[in-house]
């Protein structure tokens, strides 16, 4: 298994207050990895740090090391632009763009300068048939974003990290605002994307995590709990709190 | 238990507070339709009187471009290119500036900046118009003669104070557009590689266009509707213009200039008021404009 993206200490404090208290996490290639724990314990936080969402935060400092293909993702040479590039990232609440579908979409070509129409189209076309949305839009798409259901924009909203070409998806929580058909098309569209794609996902559905994730990361108040093969973690977890967690005990 | 039943037939307290708050709102929403529809009523019969009592053909009215009303012509044509002449100026150099303004203010300066900035505007905004027409009289006028040559007076004169008059309009609402651009926008934007400029005219300058084209035309309306610092101005002459630096006449100044000389009834009066008349009716234009924008701009 080849490492795409390993962090090391990582502490990040909100201002004043340690929000991580040294977490050390490696994610591997075409892996699907899900980061668990109760509301608050750090797992937004954490995954903003893998693609310098945090930047955007007043008052935040990050340390530790953060390597993404062995380059330091904090160093002066890596341009946030660029790195988010390579590593996108899928909300909680579905935001697609006021526009159409295909602008949506195409919205990321036209950052990388790509202006060849026949290329945005064909892009356009794969992305929204590898995020499994094609069927349902490929007869509106110049109907806007925002008049689809929850599910099919957040599904348009993969589809639009995916014309990108990220090496690294993060997903927060990408189907908590959703309905559980909707949930279900987006999980197994996650499912298809990681042969591709790593996808490190955020979850607090604990099922979810069961279901469609090869390694699960528990988190609980900024620091990593225990960090194994999902099936390990929840047939026999090495730590009485995993056990606990996933048990229902507290969280 | 006939004493309960009494009590749950009868209106309660809040249910008689409430009949009689929607009676008064009610009472005061008829007065106002009332006043603006007598306002309009007035305005157009006014206004016709000049096509119905003194025969003027309403098409040489509109398209004349002879003004002297006491000797029987009644072409407007001037006032009204010259109207939508500083109109169209004004804004077209406003609104460049406004969206300038409006993303510095919004997306970029920090809280001092906007600070800073925030009651500049406000104070613009408050400013008399006599005000601007003095300052344009004593600063533009001469600057304009010494750059442009012509008297001064005119469009160019009447454009640059206008500008500055609708600036702070078209600014606000377009900060108010510009702050109405939900962040998540912005944070989808650079998640996906964005820069922040990439950002502000990809997506938010985008998103926020409905709002920021409502702006422009109110901007426009303001322009268009101001008389006072335009008088001071424009050279109050109902010549058609021959370029930016003739003395002419807005349809607003030309009411303001004539009004007091007229007597009521005759051709002179009856003319201002289809002067007043097509004032409305742009007016009325503007609103549509903006009500137009505003539900596409929801439908989008
Ligand atoms: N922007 C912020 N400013 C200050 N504190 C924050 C901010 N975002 C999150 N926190 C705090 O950091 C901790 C971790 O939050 P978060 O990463 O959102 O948790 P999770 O995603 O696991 O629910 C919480 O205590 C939260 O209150
Ligand atoms: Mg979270």
């Amino acid at each position: 298994m080849t490492k795409i993206i390993e962090t090391k200490d990582v502490r990040l404090f909100y201002g004043k207050k340690e929000a991580l208290h040294g977490i050390s996490l490696d994610f591997n290639k075409n892996e699907l990895t899900a980061l668990i724990g109760p509301s608050g314990c750090g797992k937004s936080t954490f995954l903003r740090c893998l693609n310098r969402m945090n930047d955007l935060v007043p008052g935040v400092s990050i340390q530790g090391d953060f390597k993404l293909h062995d380059k330091d993702i904090y160093s002066s040479k890596m341009k946030s632009d660029d790195l988010r590039k390579q590593v996108g990232m899928v909300f909680q609440q579905p935001n697609p763009f006021p526009f159409s579908v295909y602008d949506n979409v195409a919205y990321g070509l036209k950052l990388k300068g790509i202006k060849d129409k026949k290329e945005i189209d064909q892009i356009v076309e794969d992305s929204l048939k590898k995020a499994a949305v094609w069927d349902e839009v490929k007869d509106n798409l110049h109907k806007n974003a925002l008049s689809f259901s929850g599910g099919q924009q957040q599904r348009i909203c993969i589809a639009r990290v995916l014309a990108v070409k990220p090496d690294v998806i993060l997903l927060d929580e990408p189907t908590s605002a959703l309905d559980p058909i909707s949930s279900n098309q987006v999980e197994n569209t996650l499912l298809k994307l990681k042969k591709e794609f790593t996808i490190i996902m955020v979850t607090h559905n604990m099922h979810q995590a069961a279901r469609i994730s090869d390694k699960t990361a528990f988190m609980l108040d900024g620091d990593l709990i225990e960090y194994n093969k999902t099936k390990k973690m929840f047939l026999s977890p090495d730590q009485q709190m995993t056990s606990d967690y996933l048990n229902g005990k507290f969280g | 238990m006939s004493e309960i039943k009494n009590k749950l037939l009868k209106p309660s307290k809040a249910t008689k507070q409430d009949r009689f708050g929607r009676r008064i709102s009610v009472l005061c929403i008829g007065l106002i339709v009332i006043l603006v529809a007598s306002i309009i009523f007035f305005i157009a019969t006014k206004g016709m009187a000049t096509f119905i009592s003194n025969h003027v053909n309403p098409i040489k009215f509109l398209t004349g471009t002879d003004w002297s009303p006491s000797q029987k012509m009644t072409g407007a044509l001037p006032m009204i290119v010259t109207s939508f002449g500083v109109t169209l100026l004004a804004a077209l150099i406003a609104t460049p500036f406004a969206i300038a303004i409006a993303i510095y203010m919004t997306e970029i300066a920090n809280k001092k900046g906007s600070k800073f900035l925030q009651p500049i505007i406000e104070l613009l905004v408050g400013i008399p118009s006599v005000v601007y027409g003095f300052v344009g009289l004593t600063v533009v006028v001469p600057a304009v003669r010494t750059l442009f040559g012509g008297t001064g007076f005119g469009i160019l004169a009447g454009s640059i104070v206008l500008f500055v008059m609708v600036l702070p309009t078209i600014t606000t609402l377009t900060i108010d557009s510009l702050n109405a651009v939900p962040s998540h926008y912005r944070k989808a934007s650079l998640a996906l590689g964005a820069t922040r400029w990439q950002t502000i005219y990809k997506v938010i300058l985008r998103a926020a266009l409905p709002g920021i084209m409502t702006a422009i035309v109110f901007g426009m309306a303001r322009a268009f509707g101001e008389a006072l610092a335009v008088q001071m101005v424009i050279g109050n002459s109902a010549l058609m213009p021959t370029s930016l630096v003739s003395p002419t006449s807005t349809l607003t100044s030309q009411l303001t200039t004539e009004v007091g000389n007229t007597i009521m009834g005759t051709l002179p009066n009856n003319a201002l008021w289809s002067l007043a008349l097509i004032l409305l009716l742009m007016s009325l234009f503007f609103n549509l404009v903006v009500k137009y924008i505003a539900k596409r701009g929801q439908l989008k």
